[in-house]
């Protein structure tokens, strides 16, 4: 910094580079006030929390009570939905997601791509309480009287589908994320894979490799760190997504294996009962709630991560 | 790219047009500051209870005929909100659909008067098959939520319906996910009947629901949704949203031993029996009379007794109106209107505001 500083006075050559240095400072400065921002709502959130984590301490993060009228509060079964919920759509959403990045890049013809390009980000750009709504009215119906049954029949001795179903579960939920991520993941996806050097697959069709092949060693290999950023990025969405969740999920606090189960998440439970929340033992547990929204955000993110270095190798440049 | 941008454009403008007229129509929608800074005009703010609503929007509109000076802003935020901001006296009146605790009261700058504006029945609606008119009673129905009473062919739900063919079909319960007055009227009413909920649910605006029965649904559209989706669902909702949705709703066992409709007369009848103290801070469920509907509750303003803003006399003399000639508007929106007498007590608790 003190060099570039030093630099304006001592230029010999007289041309200012003042310009320069504001634009660097203030660069600076916005690219500061992303932590600043994050610092001050993690410290609000904390502030807010204060009477919950005064009087629950770590116990707040294994209890499965949430009993306002008894001011007894606990947020297990909401970090239970929310792994779970964005675990089915990443289940869901990840090989779709990427065999649309693969079949845009490598095998679409080029008529066909840009209008299927143009259907994904339309997708994108669904508010999420327009899908909840369809969610509520159209896919959970369908999925209630047709698919469910169907997974009972086929699948009726995995303990995952096992239960009463009443059409709004957590498999509604995860299948409505799976919904919402797929743009994100497929539009990353194929950014990443086109940066991928031609040379690469070039390479691979000289050793006389088929197309699957130069798909698989030549691109998705080379690819892999970029492809899990994406679908790391789909994995933030899901977990803080909270209108059509709220409207797909049956809102009942769940802890189990069955997917028919009504479940809650976090962030649901923040959306439905903040504003009626008077009560500051109350409200300063929807606050913790929040905080642990945050902090499983975060750990999910550093897990994540570890697990590409550790399975992917500390490559330092990714392809995008 | 000029021709893609500008129907777009257009079209913008359009919706802004449209929904421009749209919040001109409802004064409760416009914060209208301009109009609040001209010379004569006031601006009284409000915020609190979404059932409340649909009136305080009728009343804002007819009122403009009565006094054309004075402008509202009313926010529905909820009613744990509203009581919060009027505790921090960001605006001159809340609204609730509970009557605030003493706990909350304490912490407040000045006294805090409740005048109840509306009232209204919670209705329990049903998906059955073909829609047979049901009856239920409190027990049954706190049976249903405790989870004790699982199927429609249940016998305590057949010995209050003889003739009518009982599907065998599982109850699936539908509860408010959000905190929510209607949530607490029907908890209230639950409490109030049965022993074994009032031992372990009790009463609140958002309660722990027995775990592993039935689904929660956000807002009472969101109930009445569910219900009407679900065949065997049964839920509780304000009786304009069952109305809406054409969805059946059960007549219920009052405390003279009638079924009774939810209809705004027999909500009237409860609040013309219910035991109503001189701070009007009171529980309509379960009252006594042939014709009241059990599970009905009052939703109230709430304003401090010393109105310091120097909007004190235009907000009470709102409040004077809208407890009177505004409850005439009340049964178009399915509440109930106030009876003549707790109108008269009212007026006289108003009469204590000063400013």
């Amino acid at each position: 910094m003190n060099v570039t500083g030093n630099n304006v006075k001592k230029n010999s050559s007289g041309v200012s580079h003042f310009g320069d240095d504001a634009f660097k400072w203030l660069t600076l400065l916005m690219a500061c006030s992303v932590f600043v921002l994050i610092a001050l709502i993690g410290f609000e959130l904390f502030n807010g929390a204060r009477p919950s984590i005064h009087k629950f301490g770590f116990h707040f993060l294994i209890s499965s009570s949430w009993d306002p009228v008894n001011d007894v509060f606990g947020a297990l079964p909401y970090i239970f939905g929310t792994l779970v919920t964005s675990f089915i759509a990443l289940l869901i959403a990840v090989p779709l997601s990427i065999a649309t990045a693969v079949f845009l890049t490598e095998l679409a013809p080029l008529w066909l791509r840009q209008p299927l390009i143009m259907f994904i980000e339309l997708l994108a750009a669904i508010p999420s309480v327009i899908l909840g709504f369809w969610g509520f009215y159209v896919m959970v119906p369908w999925l209630h009287d047709h698919v469910y049954p169907f997974l009972r029949s086929g699948g009726g001795f995995l303990p995952f589908f096992q239960g009463p179903d009443h059409g709004p579960c957590i498999l509604s939920a995860g299948i409505i994320l799976a919904v919402m991520i797929i743009p994100i993941i497929t539009s990353v996806s194929r950014e990443i894979l086109r940066s991928v050097p031609g040379l690469q697959r070039e390479a691979a069709y000289a050793l006389g490799a088929t197309r699957w092949e130069v798909t698989r060693i030549a691109v998705l290999s080379y690819a892999k760190r970029g492809l899990f950023g994406a679908v790391i990025l789909g994995l933030g969405r899901a977990l803080g997504e909270t209108m059509a969740v709220t409207m797909l999920i049956g809102n009942a606090p769940y802890i189990g294996a069955s997917v028919f189960a009504a479940g809650q998440t976090l962030a649901s439970v923040i959306a439905n009962e903040f504003t009626e929340a008077t009560d500051p033992m109350y409200s300063g547990a929807l606050f913790e709630v929040g905080l642990v929204l945050l902090g499983v955000t975060l750990l999910v993110n550093a897990l994540a991560r570890l697990l590409l270095v550790t399975f992917a190798g500390p490559r330092m440049k990714p392809q995008n | 790219m000029k021709k893609t941008i500008l129907p777009i454009i257009a079209a913008t403008i359009a919706i802004c047009a449209v929904s421009c007229s749209k919040q001109s129509a409802s004064p409760a929608e416009s914060t209208n500051s301009t109009a609040s800074s001209a010379p004569g005009q006031m601006l009284i703010n409000g915020a609190g209870s979404t059932f409340d609503d649909p009136a305080f929007a009728k009343w804002f509109e007819a009122y403009k005929a009565v006094n054309p000076n004075v402008q509202f802003n009313y926010q529905p935020i909820g009613s744990g909100a509203g009581q919060k901001q009027l505790l921090n006296q960001t605006v001159d009146f809340g609204a609730s659909d509970a009557p605030m605790s003493d706990d909350s009261m304490a912490g407040a700058p000045g006294k805090i008067l409740h005048v109840p504006v509306v009232a209204g029945g919670v209705a329990i609606i049903y998906n059955l098959p073909d829609n047979p008119q049901l009856k239920l009673d409190g027990d049954t129905l706190a049976g249903i939520y405790l989870g004790t009473i699982t199927n429609w062919n249940d016998s305590k739900i057949a010995a209050l319906n003889a003739g009518v063919n009982l599907p065998n079909l599982p109850i699936v319960p539908v509860h408010r996910s959000d905190g929510s007055g209607t949530t607490f009227i029907f908890t209230d009413y639950l409490t109030t009947v049965n022993d074994a909920w009032a031992n372990s649910v009790k009463k609140g605006t958002a309660v722990q629901w027995p775990a592993g029965i039935g689904i929660g649904a956000k807002g009472s559209a969101g109930v009445a949704g569910q219900v009407r989706q679900l065949s065997g669902g049964i839920g509780y909702a304000e009786l304009a949203y069952a109305d809406q949705n054409k969805i059946p709703y059960a007549n219920m066992k009052n405390a003279a031993g009638n079924f009774v409709s939810p209809a705004p007369d027999s909500v009237t009848a409860a609040l013309a029996t219910a035991k109503i103290p001189d701070d009007f801070r009171f529980s309509m469920v379960n009252a006594s009379g042939d014709k009241s509907y059990p599970i009905a509750g009052a939703s109230w303003v709430l304003i401090y007794q010393q109105q310091k803003t120097g909007k004190g006399k235009e907000l009470t003399a709102f409040l004077k109106w809208a407890i009177t000639d505004g409850q005439k508007l009340s049964p178009s929106l399915d509440y109930a209107p106030l009876p003549d007498e707790v109108q008269q007590r009212e007026l006289k608790l108003l009469d204590t505001v000063t400013y």
